[in-house]
């Protein structure tokens, strides 16, 4: 459980999320803005500042230890290291005033201080060539304002990989690219998965992102899981009120539609959220029986192997969801 | 997903690195690093090398800037100039600032034995006395606005980056600094210390300057620290100590640069009006406060007030020029004036 305290009250950010990371699988976080999927990452690398935030239970096990318990002695090893973590927004995440080389050799510096410069730099040309950066010894010595959107989430990309983790994390890495320029990050995305091996955490707010690329899913609401399974069957047989909303709110290309079908309301305050299921006010579903009003319903296995999701009646979205998905799903 | 899109397959085709694309003419054509040549057809658009944008560092844009501004380029060949000559001082000055030669005191400025400032009251060539007066003053400018621009820097960047109680500690330690009177200091540490050394009044002075670099640096790690670049620097393991000179402390330069260059200005007036309240470096080292003081005592021999306090006037306000320059070329937000 991650919290933090502010002058209204305190904010549960991330409130009971569990789940397994396998190497070289990619897991989709999918969710609203400030439904703690980011939060949830951050606190596993330590990157929470800890007044105000804090990490008020939970482990997170790598390699068998629990990062949330580490110092941040030994968590800075881990960071950049075995663990690396692809930023929201490339324009800010790369410091203006250092050469774009420097800075995809600094996770390599750090991790590897004997390393002699020309070794580094040898490793930081082959690694702008595969993440696709055109003319790379040229590029190399220059500075961030002088690359592309597209180019600059690419030497993002290089930087997490330079230590070849084990677990890639990339918090919404294509939102803030345009969508011709999102395809190329996606592809490079991919490679670097496959050239590491790594498992992928991809959080994102976009669905689309998530079918291409994703293997499992997990979505969250209110800063706790509510539905967890392999993306065919999320996508396919969601089996949870608000994944339904969210794959309902898609607009389709092949149907013309007059209006959009957004999930009505609003997130709730993380603050005072709702008693019982954090989603039942804005649930098609609940229609105000007092199971979703009064508990907090528990992630239980539905059909399929994998599957769970936190819905008291979880059991009446069996072909019903079909129904309502219906056409969209196939057109990915 | 779609239908296939001749348009679209076309300008692919048309790209540079598709191995059917076009070269326009053979020339290759750059802008900015990348080839942008788009369908040659007759009405196409082709970036003419004309267009060559050379991409340039942050630094670079600066100095532009600063070259533009003319005032501040005058001043700083001035002021450069003037130091070069109190740093070569023993060779260019004709004598020793020392060297008495009780047969022709107090002779106006001539070129005859090249007193081309005339002598004081005890001979002493004062063309040399004031060539060894600016080494003095720029020695005492520069040592100052440097090692006191270092320490604020430090103690800036420890409050402003960690916070809470290390920045309260701190910030009301330079508030208690801030606060002391500084003159009444100055002139008890003078007494006490027996003022007269310029490393000691160097020191002294240093005690009372860093207080200002340390809240301009403060507040600058304040908020660069938020800043998402750190965010990422920390993801990739990187620890305090290099975060903040790394990655804070370059993108502060602008107002640290600014603070330390007025400050050798501000060392040097201030060690000038030390030396006219007598506390200043003790004779015969020569300083050129100091000298304005001693010519004060024979009004009648102009030229020993009006060089060195010419030469103090010239350093004074050129270093300040050099600094507005720095300022407006280093501050990002002016537009560079076509």
């Amino acid at each position: 459980m991650v919290q933090f305290t502010t002058d209204d009250g305190v904010v549960k950010a991330v409130d009971g999320l569990t789940y397994d990371l396998h190497p070289g699988e990619v897991l989709g976080i999918v969710g609203e803005s400030g439904s703690g999927k980011s939060v949830s990452t951050m606190s596993i690398l330590g990157l929470i500042p800890q007044p105000p935030g804090k990490i008020v239970s939970g482990t997170a096990l790598f390699k068998g230890q629990d990062l949330l318990k580490m110092k941040d002695k030994d968590l800075r090893r881990v960071r950049g290291n075995e663990m690396a973590m692809i930023f929201q927004d490339p324009m800010t995440s790369l410091n203006p005033v250092l050469k774009v080389g420097d800075q995809i050799g600094e996770a390599i510096e750090i991790h590897h201080p004997d390393e002699k410069h020309k070794v580094v730099r040898e490793k930081v040309l082959r690694l702008m060539r595969l993440v696709g950066i055109p003319n790379p010894e040229t590029r190399i010595d220059q500075y961030p304002h002088e690359f592309s959107g597209g180019m600059r989430q690419r030497a993002m990309i290089a930087m997490a990989m330079a230590n070849e983790p084990a677990v890639l994390i990339a918090d919404e890495p294509t939102t803030a690219l345009d969508v011709t320029i999102q395809a190329q990050v996606l592809e490079v995305l991919k490679k670097a998965k496959e050239e590491t091996n790594a498992a992928t955490i991809l959080i994102t707010h976009d669905l689309g992102l998530v079918a291409e690329m994703a293997d499992r899913v997990i979505v969250m609401y209110a800063g706790k899981i509510v539905e967890m399974g392999d993306v065919f069957t999320i996508f396919s047989a969601p089996r949870h009120p608000y994944t339904v909303g969210l794959m309902n709110s898609l607009p389709r290309l092949t149907v013309d539609e007059d209006w959009l079908r957004p999930i009505p309301g609003q997130p709730p305050s993380l603050i005072t959220p709702p008693p019982g299921c954090a989603f039942h006010p804005r649930c098609f579903l609940s229609q105000g029986r007092a199971a979703c009003r009064e508990q907090v319903p528990e992630l239980r296995p539905v059909e399929g192997a994998n599957h769970v999701s936190a819905c008291h009646f979880a059991d009446e979205l069996v072909g019903e969801a079909s129904k309502l998905v219906g056409s969209g799903a196939g057109d990915r | 997903m779609t239908e296939p899109n001749p348009t679209l397959d076309r300008a692919l085709e048309q790209t540079p690195g598709h191995p059917t694309a076009p070269v326009v003419g053979g020339e290759e054509v750059i802008g900015g690093g990348d080839r942008m040549i788009l369908a040659d057809t007759a009405d196409s658009l082709v970036y003419e090398h004309g267009l060559e944008i050379k991409a340039r560092s942050q630094w670079a844009y600066a100095r532009r800037r600063f070259i533009r501004h003319r005032l501040a380029m005058v001043s700083l060949v001035i002021v450069t100039f003037i130091f070069l000559v109190g740093a070569f001082a023993p060779h260019i000055a004709p004598y020793r600032y020392d060297q008495i030669d009780l047969n022709n005191i107090l002779h106006p400025p001539t070129t005859q034995g090249h007193h081309y400032f005339g002598t004081d009251s005890i001979g002493r060539d004062y063309f040399s006395r004031v060539i060894y007066g600016i080494r003095t003053s720029e020695t005492v400018g520069l040592f100052v606005a440097f090692l006191s621009t270092a320490i604020g820097l430090v103690v800036g960047a420890i409050a402003g980056y960690y916070g809470g109680w290390i920045d309260n500690l701190l910030m009301r330690i330079t508030d208690l600094v801030l606060t002391l009177p500084a003159l009444a200091i100055l002139l008890t540490a003078s007494a006490l210390l027996g003022g007269g050394d310029k490393w000691r009044i160097s020191l002294i002075l240093v005690f009372f300057f860093w207080t200002t670099v340390a809240r301009i640096a403060r507040g600058q790690f304040l908020s660069l620290r938020e800043k998402e670049y750190v965010e990422a620097a920390k993801a990739a393991g990187s620890g305090d100590t290099r975060i903040m000179f790394r990655h804070i402390i370059p993108n502060m330069m602008g107002p640290i640069v600014v603070t330390g260059t007025l400050a050798v200005a501000s060392a040097i007036l201030v060690e000038a009006a030390l030396a006219f309240l007598g506390l200043g470096i003790k004779p015969p080292t020569p300083a050129l406060g100091a000298l304005v003081v001693e010519g004060q005592t024979n009004p009648q021999a102009w030229w020993l007030t009006v060089f060195p306090g010419l030469t103090l006037l010239i350093i004074v306000l050129c270093v300040n020029f050099v600094g507005d320059g720095l300022r407006d070329a280093l501050d990002p937000q002016q537009r560079v004036r076509a």
